[in-house]
């Protein structure tokens, strides 16, 4: 039989989920160790016998097993989960203890509590992101490196901090706690929002990895939905939100493998699955008094799902939506979207007056896609040669080679004796 | 048709969750095909690495490992060939290449 994608990497974060509510957090490196070492061992029985019918189980089950041995073998040396107390001391109890652990109803939370207590308010977001990508996703030292583009040693250091953050915390983040989750709630939505993120703008060059971190904040997102403590309208709006980004993932890359703009995108690519799921979520996110980012943000997305090209787009209720957000959350960037967006509704120097006006402009100075957006509406004006000045401080910022490549075409395209009809397709 | 061990030697663990699933989708295909060419005799096991050596009828018993580490035996199969050669040249699409092993092929002795 066949595994389905990613059932190793997804199987580890649920084992050492799981391991952990016996072993207790202080124990997050022997969890990570048995849980590898069970992964291992189904490698070696599964080449040369195929998986078993339901291998999610079979992997469970062992580690049932593999946590009674350990801690028959070590619970004089060890302490482990303080809530299993003196449970652990006879072998009668033991092993119902541990059994009870396993239980189906026992293990469908795991996920949650681990989410939620990677999310330690002691951690950085950056921090945050990268533990839930390490210990709940899966992902091994290198390929947390690689999706960042950081380097494995600054990787690896920043994850063994944050480890040690996480395994200093007293107990797991109950989901049934309601205060503790009402607390990190806003911190969880926003990590699976940054990891999102990553993969829809961020750094890594290679298509293949940043579709995988938008499937894996997806599926967190999800998650959140499952449980009647979490699922609020915020977090129904941040999984909209993540559909109408998702949905816009096969067109965002263009034939070449360049970076193609929301306004040159090839609408048909567009997941229409992903977008009616987008637009379901976000009419279940519409009730409660609290006006999330992610509702104003999934929103916008929306009316843009909903136009066939830019000339079409509702550029009204966007400038209205992101004047809302200005509200909601308001930043620089935010604001720049929405001078874009006033730049589409009422021309290009109507868009460039909002840009100059931006309050704390100054704080965009490193930001490429400030300059860009200068570039865009000069060109749009016929003035090709601020525009080219523009796209050219535009390119010096570029973080990673597909915003260079991006912004090195704009540059092309803007100037008048290289006609874009001369560019490489 | 002749008989023939492959011994699967010092495999390492691949690093990441992930290149495990592809490793052992990897074995899964060659081991798929082998058996679609009919050259699978018994697929055999994978081996623990621990264990014990006995020796001098049972007055030596010690704890592996039994051979340098690095030619620790992980599994067999027993494959069916025409000669040699051909034993050999289907363990060359065996994936303990990608992660350091090697495999080694006995011809099975018979009379």
């Amino acid at each position: 039989m066949d595994l389905y994608e990613h059932l190793f990497r997804r199987e580890s974060g649920r084992l050492v989920a799981a391991l952990l509510r016996v072993f207790g957090l202080h124990n997050l490196a022997l969890a990570e160790d048995v849980a590898q070492d069970i992964l291992c061992r189904a490698l070696e029985v599964w080449k040369f016998h195929g998986p078993p019918a339901n291998p999610g189980a079979w992997l469970m089950a062992t580690a049932k097993n593999r946590a009674i041995d350990v801690l028959r073998r070590e619970r004089t040396a060890r302490t482990f989960a303080p809530e299993l107390g003196r449970l652990l001391d006879s072998e009668w109890t033991l092993v119902p203890s541990v059994e009870e652990l396993f239980e189906p109803h026992a293990l469908q939370d795991d996920l949650l509590r681990m989410m939620f207590s990677c999310c330690h308010p002691r951690l950085s977001e950056e921090a945050q992101v990268s533990l839930i990508l390490h210990v709940l996703c899966g992902f091994a030292v290198g390929e947390v490196a690689a999706a960042f583009l950081a380097t494995e040693a600054a990787t690896e250091k920043r994850l063994w901090r944050s480890k040690r953050v996480l395994a200093a915390s007293k107990r797991l983040v109950e989901v049934t706690d309601g205060e503790d989750v009402h607390r990190r709630l806003p911190a969880v939505q926003r990590a699976l929002y940054l990891l999102f993120n990553e993969g829809y703008h961020g750094a890594s060059s290679e298509s293949g990895v940043r579709a995988e971190l938008c499937h894996e904040a997806m599926r967190l997102a999800a998650l959140l939905l499952e449980h009647p403590a979490t699922s609020t309208p915020a977090s129904r709006a941040l999984l909209a939100l993540m559909c109408f980004h998702a949905a816009r993932l096969p067109a965002r890359l263009d034939a070449s493998g360049q970076l193609t703009s929301l306004f040159d995108q090839a609408r048909t690519l567009w997941d229409k699955n992903l977008i009616a799921e987008g637009e379901r979520l976000l009419d279940l996110s519409a009730s409660g008094p609290h006006l999330s980012e992610y509702h104003v943000q999934a929103a916008i997305a929306a009316i843009h799902s909903q136009a066939s090209g830019v000339e079409d787009t509702n550029w009204g209720a966007i400038v209205a939506l992101y004047d809302t957000l200005m509200e909601v959350s308001p930043s620089p960037v935010v604001a720049l979207n929405r001078a874009i967006a006033i730049g589409q509704l009422q021309g290009p120097d109507r868009g460039i007056d909002e840009i100059r006006a931006i309050s704390g402009v100054e704080r965009l100075g490193s930001y490429p896609f400030y300059y860009a957006a200068l570039g865009e509406l000069e060109l749009r004006r016929g003035r090709h040669q601020e525009a080219g000045v523009h796209f050219r401080a535009a390119l010096r910022l570029a973080r990673n080679a597909m915003e260079r490549q991006f912004l090195e075409r704009r540059f092309v395209a803007s100037q008048p004796h290289s006609p874009s009809k001369e560019l490489p397709p | 048709m002749s008989e023939f061990v492959y011994l699967y030697r010092n495999a390492e663990r691949p690093p990441s969750a992930e290149q495990m699933q592809q490793q052992m989708q990897k074995w899964m295909a060659w081991m798929k095909d082998l058996q679609a060419k009919g050259h699978i005799k018994d697929t055999g096991h994978p081996l623990e690495r621990s264990g014990k050596v006995v020796k001098s009828h049972g007055k030596s018993i010690s704890d592996g490992p039994f051979a340098e580490a690095k030619d620790v035996v992980g599994g067999y199969t027993l494959i069916e060939a025409k000669d040699l050669d051909q034993a050999a040249q289907l363990a060359s699409g065996c994936p303990i290449f990608n992660v350091g092993g090697y495999v080694e092929v006995r011809p099975v002795m018979k009379m």
